[in-house]
């Protein structure tokens, strides 16, 4: 025996059995989570240690069976296959035992070692269930853990099982647990077959046997990898002529046969082994599902949940981040301290990208609290398994309009009402079994209301709709699943016609009382994908709109006129300074630090809290330069120092006002103002001009950029102290713009694109650049079409933004419940004839 | 036993909730049949309609220790046996 023991240990059970609660127990807090080859199914793998070495540990995707139907069976029984670990864990769930062993004995055909973890006792227990551990031990041929993954209960018991049966070097079972009747002269040929031919050893035998005789596609398809095709040949026709025969004698399909051999196997094995007095008794989960899922009740308690997630999540989170947001505006502070001083009128590069990074990621951090919260609850309700009721509620309508029962979660992390992130929202339809709904959901996700798209509204609503604010609102937060489900509809009728579809057939699972460190586990790994997703790719961007801003540059006969403006400020303060006590501040080497002093000094005052604060402030900057310190303290009876501070004013107001004129110089003269420019022939229709073009250029990146461009398009000037509304509002109203294109913008940007890192997202999940490209292309179309539309009809009919937009909302409300209805028509006609189930059956065939 | 020709066997989707009924074979095939087998709808096993959904669709079966759902398009695959 060598020193170190590894091994390597998988986890297999079916959906619902607390296997990923068990896979935490078992390795802590040691997790990766990994793509298996090609797929998008996770593969989370961790690991301990125990005296003898490294256990690795894979969690494999919950599966009902090992077939090759679906992808996560797949996968798992690929990894069992090719990977053969040392030991395989098979968690079941102990009060539906009866189930559970179905896979249980499909894994044992596939000759590995086992130990079944009877988990979930707890609740068997309470029901009164009884389980004879030693004798369902002795049937099976294989040890059995009593666990309870929630309370950590089981740990030790099978951690020491699993090295004691990975010492025993013997194969565990000699005896096969199931025997298929009528069936076993034929698997037995075949096994036969398969043992002689020496390319296939390593492979279970008798389980490829029952595989090929199944007609498994993927079992065919490794044969023929192993072997040249005059060996492969020959025996998967061997196995299909066989199974021909036998469906052809017994007037039954060998994998119904097998199912119900398993099905009388199970029974025989727990024969004597369980007692449930209470069967048949309503359990607390039947209890509590008659209220939660009462006819007349379960709206009402779908609409509560739905209201408590927004109101906890969005609305305190939000109050939350007033205390996060200093935190980050220090870290900007510090960051702006450590970058090169600023210069007079330009800036050094490093500064200016080095700041604008630094904003790009703070506006994104800001939402860290709310999304930590959201994910919380969120997770609450899937782990409580009431995320499944919802689904079970609301499978109707989303359904008819293409989507799916579990398109709820996406649909939730996306915002419906009003705060979300399409990123998790994409990522979330992984559960989604039907490939049409979940690539309509994939696709529709990103027009739910993201939190980032809230500052822009909020902007437009103070700027053109300060009467009607509420309405707007009501209609920006309730039209988003209105045109959600209609572009479901229009997509799933057109370009995802061809995809595959499946059906809606799921668990409810029984209650449970999510646990704290479950809960906090998934919320902390989703917040933290959504900070590498979305950081990376949002910095990544942000590097490039700054440079599509700077370059080429202001045009030199401009810049030398602001070169002259600046000197002659320069000039001017040196001109008042003369005579003054401080004139020896007044020089050119002076000048420049001075001005930032000034600065700086005055943006702490105004951060400072209370005079405690203010104190501290003033404390720190006469460490910082006591020599210019007088200038900004101004301090009583020095009559040149109030003086300096005058000019020093006028100078730097001077100097802000030139920094500012060249800014937009710098816009206008840049390469996204250009495009922007270039866009106004299309774009005019919907009354856009280049400046909200470049916004919404920019909001590709990352929506909260709109509301940040916006800011310097419209000229931030801090001496006026007028804020971004009225600054946009009086310049678009002087040049004729009216809540028309409030309205127009609005729309659009419902409609917009998602932004980069959502689209990264979508490839990610979909596998195909092309649908990234579609999940782009259309919504720009769309929105652009709604918008112009909308702009062009009102102007033509005088009709104001709100009468649009009520227009709007009531002709893509009234579209939606036409569809609807005729959806449920068309769907009562196949109900009502059951002939035609058994069409519908045959075509599935 | 089995039944005259003209008259359409019933199925899952013909039961009123609260009721019984024991399954006597799935219409579906493949995937779909493989999928409600695994989750324990194999033919001669009992099962309790418990609910439709607020608007009718999908429905809740209850069968031993386990609830499940599905939309009555796919309830109608599954055809019951007439004797309860």
């Amino acid at each position: 025996m060598n020193e170190r023991n590894d091994l390597l240990v998988a986890l297999a059970g079916q959906q619902n059995a607390g296997k990923s609660t068990l896979f935490n127990m078992l390795t802590g807090a040691r997790q990766h989570v990994a793509n298996y080859p090609g797929v998008t199914v996770d593969k989370k793998y961790g690991q301990y240690s125990d005296a003898e070495g490294v256990v690795r540990t894979v969690d494999l995707p919950g599966t009902y069976s090992l077939t090759s139907f679906s992808l996560e069976e797949r996968v798992a029984r690929d990894f069992l296959i090719q990977e053969r670990p040392d030991v395989t864990i098979n968690v079941v769930d102990g009060s539906n035992l009866h189930r559970s062993l179905h896979l249980t004995l499909q894994i044992l055909e596939m000759e590995l070692p086992v130990v079944l973890a009877l988990n979930m006792m707890d609740v068997a227990e309470g029901r009164g269930l009884e389980i004879d551990q030693a004798a369902l031990s002795t049937r099976l041929g294989l040890p059995v853990v009593r666990t309870v993954g929630r309370k950590g209960e089981g740990r030790a018991p099978l951690r020491t099982a699993i090295r004691a049966l990975a010492a025993a070097d013997k194969p565990q079972t000699t005896e096969f647990p199931v025997t298929y009747g009528p069936l076993e002269p034929d698997l037995v040929a075949l096994t036969q077959a398969i043992q002689t031919t020496p390319e296939l050893t390593g492979m279970p035998a008798r389980w490829l046997a029952l595989k090929l005789l199944e007609c498994d596609a993927q079992a065919a398809t490794w044969v023929r990898e192993r072997l040249e095709p005059a060996q492969a040949e020959p025996l998967l026709e061997q196995a299909a002529a066989l199974s021909a025969t036998f469906e052809r004698n017994n007037g039954l399909d060998v994998s119904d046969h097998l199912v119900s051999c398993r099905e009388r196997a199970v029974a025989n094995l727990l024969d004597g082994v369980t007692t449930d007095p209470e069967s048949g008794r309503p359990t607390l989960t039947d209890r509590i599902d008659r209220v939660l899922l009462n006819r007349l009740a379960a709206p009402a308690f779908l609409v509560l949940t739905v209201f408590l997630i927004y109101q906890i999540a969005i609305v305190w989170g939000y109050e939350l981040t007033n205390y996060t947001w200093p935190i980050l505006a220090k870290t900007r502070e510090l960051i702006a301290g450590v970058l090169p001083e600023a210069g007079f009128l330009v800036d050094p590069y490093t500064r200016s990208m080095g700041l604008w990074l630094v904003d790009s990621a703070n506006t994104l951090l800001n939402y860290v609290p709310i999304f930590l919260i959201l994910f919380a609850l969120i997770a609450m309700l899937e782990d409580s398994g009431y995320m499944a009721r919802i689904a079970f509620i609301l499978d109707k309508v989303l359904h008819r309009f293409g989507l799916h029962g579990q398109s709820t979660l996406p649909l939730i992390l996306g915002g419906v009402f009003a705060g979300g992130c399409a990123v998790p929202g994409v990522m979330a339809t992984k559960g989604i079994p039907d490939n049409r709904a979940r690539m309509a959901t994939i696709l529709t996700v990103p027009f739910m209301n993201c939190l980032a798209k809230v500052p822009l509204y909020t902007l437009l609503l103070g700027i053109f709709f300060v009467e009607d604010k509420s309405l707007m609102m009501f209609y920006i937060s309730t039209m988003t699943i209105v045109f959600a489900l209609l572009v479901s509809k229009l997509l799933t009728k057109t370009v995802l016609r061809g995809e595959e579809t499946s059906p809606f057939v799921m668990e409810l699972p029984t209650y449970h009382l999510p646990t704290v460190s479950g809960v906090l586990r998934r919320a902390f790994e989703r917040t933290w994908i959504y900070i590498k997703k979305v950081g990376t790719i949002v910095v990544a961007v942000a590097v490039v709109v700054f440079t599509l801003l700077q370059f080429p540059g202001i045009p030199e006969d401009r810049m030398a006129e602001f070169e002259q403006r600046g000197e002659a400020a320069v000039v001017a303060f040196e001109r008042a300074m003369a005579g003054n006590a401080y004139q020896r501040l007044a020089t050119a080497e002076h000048i420049g630090p001075l001005v930032n002093y000034y600065n700086d000094y005055k943006r702490a005052k105004l951060n400072a809290s209370g005079a405690e604060g203010s104190r501290a402030v003033a404390a720190r900057f006469e460490r910082r330069n006591p020599e210019y310190y007088p200038l900004v303290s101004r301090p009583r009876g020095d009559k040149d120092a109030r003086r300096a501070n005058r000019h020093l004013r006028d100078l730097s107001s001077e100097r802000k006002s030139i920094r500012r004129e060249m800014k937009e110089a710098r816009i206008t003269s840049s390469l996204l103002g250009m495009i922007g420019r270039s866009m106004e022939p299309v774009t005019q229709f919907a009354g856009f001009d280049w400046k909200i073009n470049v916004a919404l250029l920019s909001s590709f990146a990352a929506r909260e950029s709109s509301v940040a461009t916006l800011g310097v398009l419209f000229q931030q000037d801090e001496d006026q102290n007028a804020s971004l509304e009225e600054r946009m509002g009086a310049e678009t109203k002087a040049g004729g713009a009216t809540a028309l294109l409030g309205t127009a913008i609005i729309l659009f940007f419902a409609l917009y694109p998602p932004c980069l890192a959502t689209t990264v997202m979508i490839k990610v999940q979909t596998g195909s650049y092309k649908w990234m490209i579609f999940s782009i292309v259309f919504p720009t179309l769309l929105g652009l079409g709604v918008a112009s539309a909308v702009y062009s009809i009102g102007l033509a009919t005088g009709a104001s933004g709100v009468a649009m937009m009520s227009w709007t909302y009531f002709s893509a409300l009234t579209l939606l419940l036409i569809l609807g209805f005729l959806g449920g028509r068309s769907g009562r006609n196949l109900r009502s004839t059951s002939v035609d189930s058994t069409e519908t059956g045959e075509v599935r065939a | 036993m089995p039944k005259s020709p003209e008259r359409p066997a019933r199925t899952l989707n013909d039961i009123r909730p609260g009721r019984r009924a024991r399954i006597r074979r799935h219409l579906a095939r493949g995937a779909v049949r493989q999928r409600l087998m695994d989750l324990g709808l194999m033919p001669n096993v009992e099962v309790i309609l418990v609910r439709s959904a607020p608007l009718g669709d999908p429905i809740e079966l209850k069968l031993e220790a386990t609830s499940l759902t599905l939309r009555r398009r796919e309830a109608s695959t599954i055809e019951i046996f007439d004797d309860e």
